[in-house]
């Protein structure tokens, strides 16, 4: 069975300053390589600067990669023209770290989650207002929050707008940048049990791209570690988390906040 | 002697339509010099009101209603604007949330650390210019020069977040209050500022108000940890006890969303996490009762009609739930 | 430096089209001096007919925008009808009394705006924002005409200030520093009603711009550190508000030899405003042209000096000109 998503050999290149010499130019992708298998999860750990976000943009075929390739479903996006591109888009959704920025304030929470709809130009008008109040149930915003603004949400209801427009065009792919991070505590646990309800019931796979170990290793089947523009280790994630072997995984692993409730003893750094 | 009681602090906001929203409703605790208290809430707690209410640095339409808040023996809700002044920055410190706005943009950083210190000591240009480069050295181990001459847009969040840091201990406070100082940093940085804090207070006996809403954090740094919800302390005690054996149901429900530690395997992996049912509450509503009761799983009847008062649970660990009451 | 390179060459291109579309619109207006000449039954046809010729106004248009613009490279500007002289130094002898009259205006009213708008912010809302917010509002209503005029007849009733021109009568024989006395009492109502016009706008800007920084997190926490309220109103807020006032400055620097024409005429100071004014009525077409070209110059001017000053202002458009 292919994969959904396999990415072999991916080169991002951009220019810095003035393009004088290549020295001059920035690699955020030095030969990424990976491959996510239908209705699974792939996390995606690194620091800022390890161009997770990158490579997100290349996948979702909102950056054009310098060099290599993205299969999806077995179709070559990068080498698709711009049309055809256009076709492939609504399969592969972002959902970002900041709601605030990514939607509208002023528009109401129905007009966010129609837009998708506006834009490709599908359904009848009331047929899209059914639409949108379905997508709206399937991520638990009360019905009487649809007609309020963005901006009067919470961040949690935020987010899970954001989630419901990503899935207005039935995506397959579903790529999460940091989508947690902005989060309080118990409003993750609410929107990371959101999100595997919707791998479940409509068989979505998931790039998870995070910092978060301790999310990354709870959402994810595999574990990719990203650092400096290369995944330097990856694999199942049992395998990565009980014996890591790259620098970069375990001074990750090693940074991240951790207890224990064992009564009275805490982990400490 | 406590450095700081804050005791019954009432704080609230009003809306532009008229509202009057209570962001804090009776807020006490005390903080003995060089300790470290972490205030643990999520988003409407109030803890952000809280640390900008100390030094009356709240926006112009939050008001301090009542309360008590004697720092050093002062009551810093009453002094005059010149002793608040020099408060302010002398002997509290305080580190805002966003570090990326926290930082004036056109102003180098040497200039805006110095400024720091010319507002709270007489020195001439040669001193200030040596201790502000002393002070960035500090917190810049490596590149302090250059940091000196950077401007905040050309600085990653961690850097920014070191200024901050340098800015509100340079004139040697007491106390320091940080709101949410590592939100937006990756962890490898958020490592390095918790270990920062720590060897602060280390070498310079700094009592630190850390406020933040992931319990993780206060698991290694914090000596007592204050829980807050709903503009209300929920439970306050020593930081093992809260984090291993919390009292309140509302702590108890908010370590049980965190997911399992990855050490333990991954039986857990992929099911569903904990969650707190409902939504914080509306405090604009003015509800009668306990503020958790909505989302509480042991609510009982009392707590629908009286707010619960605080008890004793153990040593210097008090809770405010009617669970504990006589 | 690419920036500034890029920015000049803009400007440069800006003025030709200026110079262009001035030119065409002068000659293609009905009618010209020598009609008015035509009227005078003491000339003859004949005469009017040579001097057309002299004044090449039967060539074709290319023609002479192309010899106009060859003298323009010399540093001439053609030829006044009217005054029977070159232009540039009649130009510049006026341009000099406007720029006398402007910059002295200019100034004060910066230096009047700034710590009134600063002043204006801090107290937002409160009674001496309000009562400043109603004055610059009613002097905003008030056209520049009325305030001139209004000023001359103060000075009229008054005889405190002269009602008019640069100096007096007998102005050689007085002592230098009775000269520049005089010339200070002659300025003082046009510089007056000069600031009274520009004023409340600039204050106006002043406190808006300030008023949205003062609500900045960067504030909040320059105050948490203890920074006097003086230091933080002008270092820090008046600073970070600086942008949009600098492109103002630019502006007003733009508007030094165009702004006061009102201003001259009615109170008789000979300045370009009432060149320009008069030789547009005679159709004295280089007068005109070199007024504009040189008005025009002072705006492209002041923009690009608007340009350099945001440049060595802010360090992040410095940055993001090198990242070009």
């Amino acid at each position: 069975m292919q994969p959904l998503l396999r990415v072999e050999n991916l080169v991002k290149h951009y220019a810095a300053g003035r393009p004088a010499s290549l020295k001059d130019k920035l690699t955020a992708l030095d030969g990424v390589s990976l491959s996510i298998p239908s209705g699974e999860t792939l996390a995606l750990v690194g620091e800022s600067g390890s161009g997770k976000s990158t490579l997100a943009l290349c996948i979702a075929c909102l950056e054009p990669p310098t060099s290599g390739s993205i299969w999806f479903e077995g179709i070559d996006a990068a080498a698709l023209g711009e049309n055809q591109q256009c076709l492939l888009r609504p399969q592969i959704q972002l959902v970002f770290q900041d709601p605030a920025s990514s939607l509208n304030p002023r528009w109401t929470a129905l007009d966010i989650v129609s837009e998708p709809f506006l834009v490709q130009g599908r359904f009848t008008k009331p047929d899209r207002a059914v639409r949108a109040l379905q997508l709206l149930d399937r991520v638990a915003i009360p019905r009487k929050m649809a007609a309020r603004r963005a901006d009067e949400l919470s961040g949690g209801q935020k987010q899970r707008l954001a989630i419901a427009r990503a899935l207005a065009l039935e995506p397959k792919l579903l790529i999460l940048d940091e989508a947690l991070s902005a989060l309080d505590c118990s409003v993750q646990a609410q929107i990371s049990n959101l999100l595997l309800d919707l791998q479940s019931s409509l068989g979505l796979t998931y790039l998870f791209i995070t910092h978060d170990f301790a999310m990354a290793a709870h959402m994810a089947d595999q574990i990719a570690v990203m650092y400096q523009g290369r995944i330097v280790e990856s694999g199942p994630s049992e395998k990565i988390l009980s014996s890591p072997n790259h620098e970069a995984t375990r001074s990750l692993m090693a940074a991240t906040p951790r207890f224990i409730e064992t009564p009275g003893v805490l982990v400490h750094f | 002697m406590p450095l700081l009681e804050v005791k019954n602090l009432h704080v609230s906001y009003s809306a532009r339509s008229g509202e009057v929203c209570p962001a804090l409703a009776g807020v006490n605790f005390d903080l003995g010099p060089g300790e470290i208290l972490g205030v643990l809430g999520e988003s409407g707690s109030g803890k952000s009101t809280l640390a900008a209410a100390l030094l009356r640095l709240l926006p112009s339409n939050g008001k301090i209603q009542k309360g008590l808040v004697l720092f050093e023996g002062k009551n810093l809700l009453e002094v005059s604007p010149q002793d608040l002044r020099r408060i302010r920055g002398g002997r509290i410190g305080l580190i805002f949330q966003e570090p990326s706005s926290s930082l004036h943009p056109t102003l180098q950083i040497g200039q805006q650390v110095s400024d720091v210190l010319a507002a709270h000591e007489y020195l001439a240009r040669r001193a200030l210019n040596e201790k502000t480069s002393q002070l960035l050295a500090s917190v810049f181990p490596v590149d302090a020069e250059r940091i000196s001459q950077s401007y905040p847009h050309e600085l990653s969040g961690g850097q920014r977040q070191r200024v901050l840091i340098a800015q509100a201990i340079a004139c040697g406070p007491s106390l320091l209050v940080a709101d949410e100082p590592t939100a937006s940093l990756d962890p490898t940085t958020q490592k390095e500022i918790l270990q920062l804090f720590g060897t602060l207070r280390q070498k310079l006996g700094l009592a630190v108000i850390f406020i933040t809403h992931n319990p993780a954090l206060l698991a290694s740094l914090a000596d007592r940890i204050l829980v807050l919800y709903a503009g209300r302390v929920a439970e306050i005690g020593p930081a093992a006890k809260v984090l291993s054996s919390p009292q309140h149901p509302y702590t108890a429900a908010l370590l049980r969303c965190l997911p399992t530690d990855f050490a333990e395997g991954q039986s857990a992996r992929k099911t569903r996490l904990h969650v707190i049912a409902g939504e914080p509450p509306d405090l604009s509503l003015h509800e009668r009762g306990c503020q958790f009761e909505p989302r509480c799983t042991e609510r009982m009847e009392v707590c629908q009609c009286d707010e619960p008062a605080v008890n004793a649970v153990g040593e210097l660990h008090e809770v405010s739930c009617f669970k504990f009451a006589g | 430096m690419r920036y500034f390179i890029r920015r000049a060459l803009h400007a440069v291109f800006l003025l030709f089209g200026v110079s262009l579309l001035t030119f065409l619109f002068s000659a293609l207006t009905p009618g010209n001096y020598f009609d008015e000449m035509r009227l005078n039954p003491q000339i003859s046809p004949e005469t009017v007919a040579a001097l057309r010729a002299q004044y090449q106004l039967d060539r074709p248009l290319p023609v002479r925008y192309a010899h106009w613009l060859n003298a323009v490279a010399h540093g001439q500007l053609g030829f006044s009808f009217a005054y029977n002289n070159p232009v540039a130094p009649l130009l510049w002898a006026r341009a000099r009394n406007t720029l006398l009259l402007t910059i002295t205006a200019t100034l004060l009213a910066w230096l009047v705006a700034l710590p009134l708008g600063v002043w204006s912010a801090a107290s937002f809302g409160r009674a001496p924002d309000r009562v400043l917010s109603r004055t610059t509002a009613t002097l905003l209503v008030v056209p520049d005409l009325v305030l001139a005029l209004g000023l001359l007849i103060l000075a009229v009733r008054t005889g405190w200030f002269p009602t008019g021109g640069l100096v007096s009568d007998g102005f050689d024989e007085l002592s230098v520093s009775h000269k520049l006395r005089d010339i200070a009492l002659h300025m003082t109502l046009p510089v007056v009603s000069l600031v009274l016009a520009t004023l409340p706008m600039l204050v106006r800007h002043v406190r808006a711009s300030v008023a949205d920084v003062l609500d900045a997190p960067f504030l909040r926490a320059a105050a948490g550190h203890g920074i006097p309220q003086r230091k933080l109103l002008y270092r820090y807020a008046l600073r970070a508000a600086a942008n949009p006032l600098i492109s103002l400055f630019g502006f007003s620097v733009g508007t030094l030899l165009s702004g006061s024409l009102l201003v001259e005429v009615v109170m008789s100071w000979p300045g370009l405003g009432p060149l320009l004014l008069e030789s547009i009525l005679a159709r004295d077409l280089y007068v005109v042209i070199g007024g504009v070209l040189l008005s025009m110059l002072f705006l492209v001017g002041g923009n690009l000096f608007a340009d350099i000053l945001l440049y060595l202002a802010d360090p992040r458009i410095r940055t993001a000109a090198s990242a070009e």
